[in-house]
């Protein structure tokens, strides 16, 4: 298909609803930082970057384009899968099996003249500072935790004050069922997504001699056969939560466990949901929470309105929606953490039992809320205590775990330099309080 | 109680259909009853204006699987159009936009069903649309809509009752209000799963009792293991009957009583085990005050069992009849029936499954009652489901009644005068907003947006708007008790007027998100709708509801 050129009389035709608004001042303009007058230009030269091209990621990608954006860029690993057809509305039947973000862009590139959107199927963390320097705002629609804390860990690391360019906002959108939320972190100057972790904590395991011997809920024989079953059992090299031939082994193996304990509801909807850990997801929530990101995106773009995240006392930065009873938003500041690990300056308290050994430590470290670290390596004040990597170290500090906090000399006010492979370059700093 | 597990349905071991894959994610919140709901809509569109806000409703319905709609649209695409409208191309430019839409929309799913109007010039082409269409099941329109139209839905939505839902979106700002034919019930209201606990310790049936002394029996000299599983039901239970003893005879019911009994219930706990401790009784001290708590009736309960019909029994729906039921169980009994689920607790497997079984027999044991008394109810010739019975047993605490008329002091919905009530409302709590730490109300949003409506005037200032409004309320508005409505309005208006009536396309996208959430909710009976009106601030980005 040949597209015509577009020309700058039916140019402005075309974008006269987004114009009005964007290059004319309302009510609520900073008079200092909005000119009407160059507006159109410096948005026609942003570079904006989406991360995810899912259900968030194709409705961002869209409102983007019509938000006056032309130069966007979107990256995502995965490809599409039929249950993505309920909302990811960029993709058809006929695209299942093919990259999301290729599909997206494309797509949205033919239907809105004028945008130029570059695909990139890979994870972020394939990408350095160099290639996230080029940008100057990040839109994230994504489903992973881990994710948003390396792009947020990221971002915050290349914000320097010297440099403007530097500071790049971060918008970051979540749901779940009817849910969401929208936030905006400025990267050093608010609250970061390290600093809200808190928010997100973790669904609180189930305790492993449960799953062994005394399952009570179907939940629990699902977990069994994903967890204890499969390992002994190995029906298949490598466990693919994507492959129904896989899902319906671990459903069997659930549903005999549930049998022989008289636990009714093991179904094959509930297996996969347990083992893929799967969050109900609808079209509906995520044009709400797309919108109130890519709104955000526009405002900051353009200053035609005050937008989240406005630095300044009081000055909200994150959106929380609910609409399962009735409709409810609360807007309003997550304030900056002084012990972020990311973005704060001192180190966090963390309260442990001195007869802890070093091993319960590190495995609190995966379900504390604010530390949500899976494979952590310690350090103590210059002292490796325990490293996951390399194998050589791991097997020289393996002694160590099962030493008590106390055997290992550490005392009150001892700080901890906590790393995790998950996020390279991101040192957790904390201060141990004996409890 | 093996009668239970042979209750099972056979387990089906293919995988899901094709279709089931498809709906995974959502079949997760409103299962296969909803699902069911959805694919049997019929939804039509009224579309004007810039043109976006219900289209991108309606793509968020189209998505999930309603059945069928229909866009009716009297405009021609044009330039601007395709500046701010996802669902057109450069292929439609000079094209009936209805046409166009209907068939860039219905690319989204194959199994929906679309069409178009008005397909010939004609004089009332939606009155002919509207004709000839099978029953719409809800009908939605945007502003600008002219009064013609617009007299011609609300005549149709009379006389089918049928939900109308208003939308209007214009640059930063929007709402959208739902009428609905009449009291609207919702049994299904999906509750967070740890309110929905209840578990009757101040009213434990002999069953119940039996259990707990079983197993309460010999507490002291029961082995650790057993002591350790003992599950937290039996526990408080074991210990309500202990406090009861030298409480004569009454149950803890002040707070201080309740934290005392937490205490007694901590202290009973073994501490000399390698655990230094135990978590089923950690469990128990944690239940105390959520489930040591004599009964009350809920709220949206009371509601419904005062409820003031105006239609005989007979043209009342089922829901109603099974409510008398439920009201007739309460009286007699004093409470409602037991909902039968248990939360997971540490125990023994067999231990916990005897124990959800008794809850589940007397579940059952008191919706088969509520069912008898419904059926006598309902008299011959009229069906009573056996599984809408036991839905409202199970979510009888949280029935919700949406849209109710009336109630003494309060006018019409609609009217003028509830306008003015409102506004009153809101510029008083505004006075004190500060010291309260409320936000400020998105009040003023909404009556600018219903002048902007009444100028019907793409060019309209915003000295046009505040007069628009005025005469809208017929009031004063630099009345003393508005506080300083005029400012914030003026302020609203301006902003409005740079927009010329037209929409921004993430202020559509979202309301078109949360117009599309509640015609889920209407039309699945499920989650709980608005009521009535919700707007949106995209300056601020909030939202507020009102009741108008």
């Amino acid at each position: 298909m040949s597209s015509p050129e577009v020309l700058p009389d039916s140019e402005a035709k075309r974008w006269k609803y987004l114009n009005n608004v964007r290059t004319r001042p309302g009510a609520f303009v900073d008079p200092e930082e909005f000119d009407g007058s160059t507006v159109v230009e410096n948005m026609n030269k942003i570079k904006i970057l989406v991360i995810g091209a899912g259900g968030l990621g194709c409705e961002i990608l869209k409102n983007l384009a019509l938000s006056g954006f032309k130069d966007i860029s979107v990256i995502d690993m995965d490809t599409i899968d039929i249950s993505n057809l309920n909302r990811q509305f960029l993709f058809r039947h006929a695209d299942v099996g093919k990259f999301k973000a290729e599909v997206a862009a494309k797509f949205v590139e033919r239907r809105v003249k004028g945008v130029k959107i570059t695909p990139y199927n890979c994870k972020i963390q394939d990408f350095d500072e160099d290639f996230y320097q080029q940008f100057q705002i990040v839109v994230c629609g994504l489903d992973s935790i881990e994710a948003r804390r390396w792009i947020n860990a990221t971002l915050v690391n290349m914000a320097s004050c010297e440099n403007p360019d530097s500071m790049k906002p971060l918008i970051d959108g979540g749901t779940e069922g009817f849910k969401g939320q929208a936030r905006v972190i400025l990267p050093t100057m608010g609250s970061c997504i390290e600093c809200q972790l808190d928010m997100h904590a973790p669904r609180a395991a189930v305790p492993l001699c449960t799953l062994a011997s005394i399952p009570r809920q179907p939940e629990h024989c699902i977990e069994w056969a994903h967890v204890i079953a499969w390992d002994k059992e190995k029906p298949f090299p490598q466990l693919d939560k994507d492959d129904p031939e896989h899902i319906t082994w671990l459903y069997q193996k659930a549903l005999e466990r549930a049998k022989e304990f008289n636990i009714s509801g093991v179904t094959y909807s509930l297996t996969q949901g347990v083992v893929k850990n799967i969050i109900p997801a609808i079209a509906a929530t995520n044009s709400v929470i797309a919108a109130a990101c890519c709104n955000e995106a526009l405002k900051i773009a353009s200053s035609c309105a005050p937008f989240l995240g406005t630095p300044g006392e009081g000055e909200p930065n994150y959106m929380m929606y609910s609409g399962n009873d009735s409709i409810y938003t609360y807007t309003f500041k997550h304030e900056q953490k002084e012990d972020c690990p990311v973005c704060g300056m001192t180190a966090r308290v963390l309260k442990v039992n001195p007869k802890w050994t070093l091993e319960e430590l590190i495995e609190s470290f995966a379900t504390l809320p604010e530390a949500q670290l899976k494979k952590p390596s310690v350090r103590a004040e210059g002292k490796t205590l325990y490293m996951q990597l390399p194998p050589n170290l791991e097997e020289q500090t393996r002694p160590n775990l099962e030493k008590t906090l106390e055997q290992l000399g550490l005392t009150e006010g001892t700080e901890l330099a906590v790393t995790d492979p998950a996020f390279v370059g991101v040192v957790f700093n904390f201060s141990l309080k004996f409890a | 109680m093996t009668e239970i597990v042979m209750d099972q349905t056979p387990p089906i071991l293919q995988g899901p259909s094709d279709k089931e894959r498809k709906y995974d994610r959502q079949l997760r919140l409103w299962a296969a009853s909803g699902q069911a709901a959805l694919e049997s809509a019929n939804i039509l569109l009224v579309n004007s204006g810039a043109g976006t806000v219900g289209v991108e409703t309606l793509k968020n319905l189209i998505l999930p699987g309603i059945g069928r709609f229909v866009i009716h649209d009297n405009a021609l695409v044009d330039e601007a159009d395709l500046g701010v409208n996802f669902f057109l191309d450069d292929s439609c430019y000079g094209k009936p936009r209805a046409q166009c839409l209907a068939s860039l929309l219905g690319e989204l799913n194959p199994e929906v069903d679309g069409d178009w109007s008005p397909k010939t010039k004609q004089n009332d082409s939606l009155g002919s649309l509207l004709k000839q269409s099978p029953l719409f099941t809800a009908i939605m329109y945007t502003y600008p809509i002219n009064h013609v139209e617009l007299e011609t839905l609300e005549q149709y939505s009379k006389e089918h009752k049928t939900p109308l839902i208003a939308i209007h979106s214009t640059g930063f700002y929007s709402y959208f209000t739902i009428r609905l034919p009449g009291t609207f019930p919702i049994v299904d209201t999906h509750p967070d799963e740890t309110a929905t606990t209840d578990l009757r310790l101040l009213s434990p049936w002999p069953e119940l009792v039996e259990f707990a002394n079983t197993m309460t029996k010999d507490i002291d000299s029961l082995d650790n293991f057993e002591h350790g599983h003992l599950p937290y039901v039996a526990i408080l239970l074991h210990y309500l009957d202990k406090w009861k003893a030298t409480h004569n005879g009454t149950y803890p019911s002040t707070y201080k009583e309740k934290t005392e009994f937490r205490q007694l219930v901590r202290d009973a706990a073994r501490t000399d085990n390698p655990e230094g401790g135990e978590e089923n009784f950690d469990e128990a001290a944690a239940a105390v005050l959520k489930t040591v708590a004599p009964f009350s009736l809920p709220s949206g309960l009371k509601e419904v069992f005062e409820y003031e019909h105006k239609d005989p029994i007979q043209e009342r729906s089922t829901f109603w009849i099974i409510a008398d039921a439920v009201k007739a169980f309460y009286t007699k009994h004093g409470s409602l029936p037991l909902p039968g689920n248990v939360p997971d607790m540490k125990a023994q497997s067999k231990v916990y499954v005897q124990l959800q079984n008794i809850y589940k027999a007397k579940a059952r044991k008191d919706a088969a009652e509520v069912l008898q008394t419904a059926r006598a109810i309902a008299g011959t010739g009229r069906e009573v489901d056996p599984a809408e019975v036991d839905l409202f047993c199970k979510n009888a605490a949280f029935v919700k009644l949406i849209n109710v008329e009336g109630g003494g002091d309060t006018a019409p919905l609609g009217s003028k005068e509830r306008l003015q009530q409102v506004l009153r409302q809101e510029m008083a709590n505004d006075q004190v907003a500060e010291m309260t730490l409320q936000p400020m109300s998105l009040f003023p949003i909404y009556l600018a947006l219903r002048g902007l409506a009444h100028c019907g005037n793409a060019s309209s200032d915003k000295t046009q708007i505040v007069e628009a409004v005025t005469s809208l309320l017929s009031d004063n508005l630099s009345s003393e008790e508005y506080g300083d409505l005029n400012e914030k309005l003026g302020n609203v208006a301006e902003d409005l007027a740079r927009a010329e009536y037209g929409e921004l396309h993430n202020i559509s996208a979202l309301t078109g998100g949360m117009v599309a959430q509640e015609m889920i909710k209407i039309i699945t009976k499920q989650y709980i709708p608005i009521d009535n009106t919700c707007v949106f601030d995209g300056i601020r980005s909030r939202t507020q509801v009102f009741h108008v």
